[in-house]
């Protein structure tokens, strides 16, 4: 059979230092972007203030990350406008931050133990309540409009707002301080033996969103690249025809993708209450516009585009914020213009067939 | 003639406000290789798609092993044993070879002994079995679409137009493929407009004109008569030699 056997072209790698650059640019535009943002932040600032923007951009970016991740699967896999996504936000902040209240006593004491006693069942409640509840929301929402993306948008900015007048409902109107575990408070000072960095105070909190953040984009990789469910959410993003041609329910899948998006987000809106102290059942709207952004940045409905446009979103709202607060809104939208100028198709695209 | 594994009975079938199928009665003889000819537009390519419920059937009946399938959903029509290969082949380009194959083995893991046995007959999916399926040739896509077709003993396999821009060179490996799955007396439905190719492998043929199916019976009759070819095919012997 070798006669039509014909290789696979092999590039050869681009010779020169500027050519390098160009196929580094091109063919890791996500790597390329952030170390771009961070080289001239550090520029722009004194070190010690770009460490501690860095690390707040990147926890900043792994909880939105959290709350993208599933809205930018439901879209690229299933082609659904979710705009009630921030409605799930919301009440996985609420649900979060009603265990967190109720397990006071264990939430108070110094020890990271006995909080993690707090923290855990917090976030675990937040997971699981806006995940049944996405169950019910495609059910019953969404299940009636896929294909037509105009019933989609109104219906589900309709579904956002019945779900965050229920919030209303249960919690009240008000806003609600949400106390951080003792043990999330404060800070690690770094030795002041460090050259140019000693002495940096990193907020405890920030650090573990970051590590949380990463812990789940690495098992949503594994997840995506490695396992039978993951082939089949990227082959489904290709094909829905096909996938269904092989003898697999899409619709299951689909309603399963649904279900782990809206548990992801009510997970970041849990963290996220953690982490601003107070919480209003409009919390999710206004993180809407980051979640969009990311999620138009990365590139629609891929994983990794998303968490590095978190990142990037992230970053520049901290940088920017710092070096010119008013500027700080402006900027992430400013973000994305200019990624899609140069990229159509977001960070990292994920191509329809 | 065998006895059928699938027949249709009157099955009608539109697309959009299109009558595509104007009642098409269909029988696929168990272990036999069964050729569905016609001219571009006939309706072969919707009957295959029916069969797999991917347009639906507005009147009439398909029946698997006796069974009434109409309307069923796709799924469940693939997890009877009726795999369906399509004219654009269907490879999930982003995937690598394996990861295509992975998902075609519906049942778990992969028989190793069958899988080498599908490396025999295909011998470049071994050798790009990690690499993106996107970057195959349309020789290699197409081998790589048949292949997840029989990686799990099927029942039935729906193939349309293998044969389709490849070059004379793959289209012998690709009969020669066919010719294997013969000898171990696999059910096969076959598209094809490539009269040559039909001839060598079809035991039975049908031939399908505007919706419906206007000829059927075993393949030598057909092969043997110029003037029935001539008047359901529109070819003389001298073409697609």
């Amino acid at each position: 059979m070798s006669a039509h056997d014909e290789m696979i072209g092999q590039t050869t790698p681009p010779q020169g230092v500027l050519a390098r650059f160009a196929a580094f640019r091109e063919n890791k535009p996500h790597i390329f972007l952030l170390l771009l943002m961070m080289a001239v932040a550090l520029l722009m600032m004194d070190p010690r203030t770009w460490v501690l923007l860095t690390i707040s951009g990147l926890a900043m970016g792994a909880m939105v990350f959290l709350m993208a991740s599933g809205m930018t699967l439901t879209f690229g896999l299933m082609n659904v406008l979710n705009l009630a996504h921030g409605a799930f936000i919301s009440l996985g902040a609420f649900a979060g931050a009603s265990v967190l209240l109720w397990l006071s006593s264990q939430a108070s004491e110094p020890s990271l133990l006995i909080n993690l006693a707090a923290i855990l069942p917090a976030l675990g409640f937040a997971l699981v309540v806006a995940g049944l509840l996405g169950l019910v929301f495609e059910r019953l929402v969404i299940k009636p409009v896929y294909g037509d993306h105009l019933k989609q948008i109104l219906v589900t900015v309709g579904g956002s707002i019945i779900i965050m007048e229920l919030i209303h409902v249960v919690w009240g109107p008000n806003e609600i301080p949400v106390p951080r575990p003792e043990a999330l408070t404060g800070a690690f000072l770094l030795p002041d033996a460090l050259p140019v960095i000693g002495g940096v105070a990193l907020e405890k909190y920030r650090l573990i969103a970051v590590v949380l953040g990463l812990a789940i984009y690495g098992l949503m990789t594994w997840i995506i690249e490695r396992t039978r469910v993951g082939i089949l959410i990227r082959a489904g993003v290709e094909s829905r025809e096909m996938v269904e041609v092989q003898g697999y329910r899409i619709r299951l899948l689909f309603l399963g993708v649904f279900v782990a998006g809206s548990a992801l987000a009510g997970l970041g809106g849990a963290m996220w209450a953690m982490y601003r102290e107070i919480i209003t059942a409009h919390m999710g709207d206004e993180l809407m516009i980051s979640v969009i952004v990311v999620i138009i940045l990365g590139g629609l409905g891929s994983i990794k585009g998303c968490f590095y446009g978190a990142v990037l979103v992230g970053l520049i709202n901290l940088y920017v914020g710092y070096l010119e607060p008013r500027l700080a809104a402006v900027a992430t939208v400013g973000l994305m213009v200019g990624v899609l100028m140069w990229r159509p198709q977001g960070l990292i695209p994920v191509i329809k067939v | 003639m065998a006895e059928s594994i699938l027949s249709l009975s009157g099955v009608r079938a539109d697309i959009d406000q299109y009558h595509i199928l104007h009642g098409v009665d269909l029988e696929v003889p168990a272990g036999e290789l069964t050729v569905l000819l016609g001219r571009n537009g006939a309706g072969k390519s919707t009957t295959l798609r029916t069969i797999m419920g991917l347009t639906t059937v507005t009147d009439g009946k398909v029946r698997f092993r006796g069974e009434d399938i109409t309307g069923q959903p796709t799924p469940r029509i693939a997890r009877k044993g009726i795999a369906f290969v399509p004219e654009n082949m269907g490879i999930f380009s982003l995937l690598t070879v394996r990861e295509n194959m992975v998902l075609a083995a519906v049942n778990g893991p992969m028989d190793p002994a069958r899988l080498d046995w599908v490396f025999d007959l295909f011998p470049p999916l071994k050798k790009f079995w990690n690499r993106a399926a996107g970057n195959l040739s349309g020789g290699q896509k197409q081998m790589l679409a048949i292949a997840r077709a029989i990686i799990e003993p099927r029942e039935l396999l729906l193939v349309d137009e293998p044969t389709k821009g490849l070059a004379p060179a793959i289209i012998n490996d690709l009969a020669g493929a066919f010719e294997q799955l013969k000898q171990q007396q696999v059910t096969v439905l076959l598209v094809e407009q490539n009269f040559n190719f039909s001839r060598r492998l079809g035991q039975s043929a049908a031939v399908m004109n505007d919706g419906g199916v206007v000829w059927s019976g075993q393949m030598t009759e057909l092969a043997d008569n110029d003037d029935l070819q001539h008047e359901l095919l529109g070819l003389g012997l001298g073409e697609h030699q």
